[in-house]
């Protein structure tokens, strides 16, 4: 019995061959598609805007913790890459570079690190920074570029700004156009075809759960619809909401943030809602054109409350009524 | 202990040690609203620290009148009778600056630092030590408003010392109106956001300070790591904070028994 090997140590015996590294991978993966598309669209300075914010992202990761914190190097992992990529894709292609370079650093620093690092981050890094930037440069972060001004288009001053279909109602592109992309707004989020072909990807790696990003989208269609039947508009508004703003990048890249969503499929239901309303709400009645990165970042804010009333209640444990009648007898 | 020495030390307490908004985390309203500007921000200070040190010397010389059980209503009726007067003179000396402190100004009458140094300080202290007291906190005070107002109205605003003249016209210098620094300021920080996030790194910064001069962090430690330890009427008799409701509590028990 000496002789034979039996270990014995503490849970957990099975481990997940997933590692934090390997889902980062996999997200950056079902990036690309959307990637390429605002390289089309926008030309070779989303390209470029992209590689930078992802180059800023990563040096600011490694340089803070290093020289400031002087705690391990996380850069490894991979998610200062992708908050690089999502903040990248929330900004119009004209935008200034210096301002991708503050907005990453406000990103990184402040929203990231300051609170901990990664997993530790009490809202979306990406969306904290496009809000940032939001409020402190409202003018440029709104200037949408129209597509197809030139793919060798670096500079970006000469570029036609056009009103995103949020904005302005005069000149809606067909249908087909708004599914390809094929319109103003910011990098990443026009191209729905390419963000739905990456969702996929994250749903069959299992990296995501439908749950938030089907509620989300659902629940904005659902108000949308009830809007369109109460005021009498066409059908074509409801599509034109779906698919205007960044509703799909939003839905499937950013409210899925495991560190800042719930972790329960009733609470990511719950969350997923909470988005969809609060979007519904800031685009049908506030004086923003659109609402997806607030609404995100509210229920970011609150899903350490979400977790509270959807706790799963352990096996075996009475239910509260009989505790209660427990109490009385 | 030579009593030069500990006045001395009564005057600079407040400038980093116990800075009263970076350490003892005091009068934080005013300080974000009025820290968008550095020109406001210098007039608060100095309204400020004339109201604390005039409030502190009164307090202390009438210490031994005011009846402890009403000594926040005397306290008051003081502060608010020196608010009331730098309200007047700021009025008539300086009315832009009246206009752009807006309600801050009354407000100092509720600034918690007037009222927490005249409680843990004039209230027990001598004149000349609550003088001093009152000077360093006032300049501490004023000493922070402009770090932060530097920052925040510098990338901000993209400007410095903006409409500075309201203020060195009171000396007869007029025509310098500020500097114009950034053409494309960060515009967040001169919200309430960005303020509440300047305040944070410079609270930050001020621990590096105090951490490094041998001061305990200002953090959430019991009695022992709060800067006013030193001061602190409870700590002086021995007791921790906890003490006198738990002794409370026993002695009814005592007394049920």
């Amino acid at each position: 019995m000496e002789n034979e090997k039996l270990f014995v140590s503490a849970s957990p015996h099975f481990r997940s061959a997933k590692t934090t590294r390997g889902i980062m991978l996999d997200v950056i993966i079902a990036l690309v598609p959307a990637l390429i598309a605002s390289g089309v669209i926008f030309g070779l300075r989303a390209l470029v805007i992209t590689a930078l914010s992802v180059c800023c992202c990563v040096f600011f990761e490694w340089s803070f913790r290093k020289f400031i914190l002087k705690k391990s190097n996380t850069v490894g992992d991979l998610s200062a890459v992708i908050t690089g990529i999502l903040l990248a894709f929330n900004l119009p292609s004209g935008i200034p570079y210096w301002m991708v370079i503050i907005g990453d650093l406000f990103a990184i620093v402040v929203v990231k690190q300051l609170f901990g690092g990664i997993g530790q981050n009490f809202v979306n890094p990406a969306i904290g920074g496009r809000i940032f930037m939001l409020l402190s440069f409202s003018g440029a972060m709104t200037s949408w570029t129209e597509p197809h001004t030139g793919f060798m288009n670096l500079a970006g001053a000469d570029a036609l700004t056009g009103a995103t279909p949020l904005v302005s109602e005069d000149i809606l592109p067909s249908v087909g156009d708004m599914f390809m992309g094929i319109r103003g707004g910011c990098l990443g989020e026009t191209c729905i075809f390419a963000l739905i072909i990456g969702g996929i990807y994250l749903l069959v790696r299992r990296v995501i759960s439908p749950a938030i990003p089907l509620s989300f989208i659902c629940t904005v269609a659902a108000v949308m619809g009830i809007y369109t039947a109460v005021k009498g508009e066409g059908a074509e508004f409801v599509i034109y909401q779906l698919l205007s703003g960044g509703l799909f990048l939003g839905a499937i890249f950013m409210a899925t943030d495991y560190s800042t969503s719930p972790i329960s499929t009733k609470g990511k239901i719950i969350f997923g809602i909470g988005c969809g309303l609060i979007t519904c709400v800031i685009r049908l009645f506030g004086s923003l054109p659109e609402g997806v990165s607030y609404s995100i970042i509210l229920m970011n804010i609150l899903t350490p409350l979400i977790e509270r009333i959807t706790t799963p209640k352990p096996f075996g444990t009475p239910k509260k009524e009989k505790k209660a009648k427990e109490a009385q007898a | 202990m030579a009593e030069n020495k500990s006045l001395g030390k009564e005057f600079s307490k407040g400038i980093i040690k116990e800075n009263p908004v970076l350490r003892l985390v005091l009068g934080t309203c005013p300080t974000l609203a009025v820290s968008v500007s550095v020109t406001n921000s210098i007039g608060m200070g100095i309204a400020a620290t004339l109201v604390l040190v005039c409030s502190n010397v009164v307090i202390s010389a009438l210490r031994k009148v005011i009846p402890s059980k009403i000594r926040i209503p005397a306290y008051i009726v003081v502060i608010a009778s020196f608010v009331t007067i730098v309200q007047m003179l700021v009025k008539a000396f300086v009315p832009a600056l009246n206009d752009a402190l807006g309600v801050y100004l009354p407000l100092i009458v509720v600034n918690c630092i007037i009222l927490g140094r005249a409680e843990a300080f004039a209230g027990k202290n001598s004149i000349p030590a609550s003088f001093l007291d009152g000077l360093g906190m006032g300049i501490g005070f004023t000493f922070a408003l402009i770090v932060m107002a530097t920052i925040r109205e510098i990338i901000g605003a993209g400007t410095f010392l903006e409409g500075i003249d309201s203020l060195t016209k009171l000396f007869g210098v007029t025509g310098f109106t500020g500097f114009h620094i950034l053409s494309q300021p960060v515009a967040m920080l001169t919200m309430a956001p960005g303020g509440f996030l300047v305040f944070g790194l410079v609270m930050a910064a001020a621990n590096k300070l105090a951490e490094r001069s041998g001061k305990p962090k200002a953090e959430l430690g019991g009695c022992s790591a709060c800067p006013m330890a030193a001061s602190c009427a409870i700590l002086n008799k021995g007791e921790s904070c906890e003490a006198p409701a738990e002794k409370a509590q026993e002695s009814k028990e005592g007394s049920a028994v």
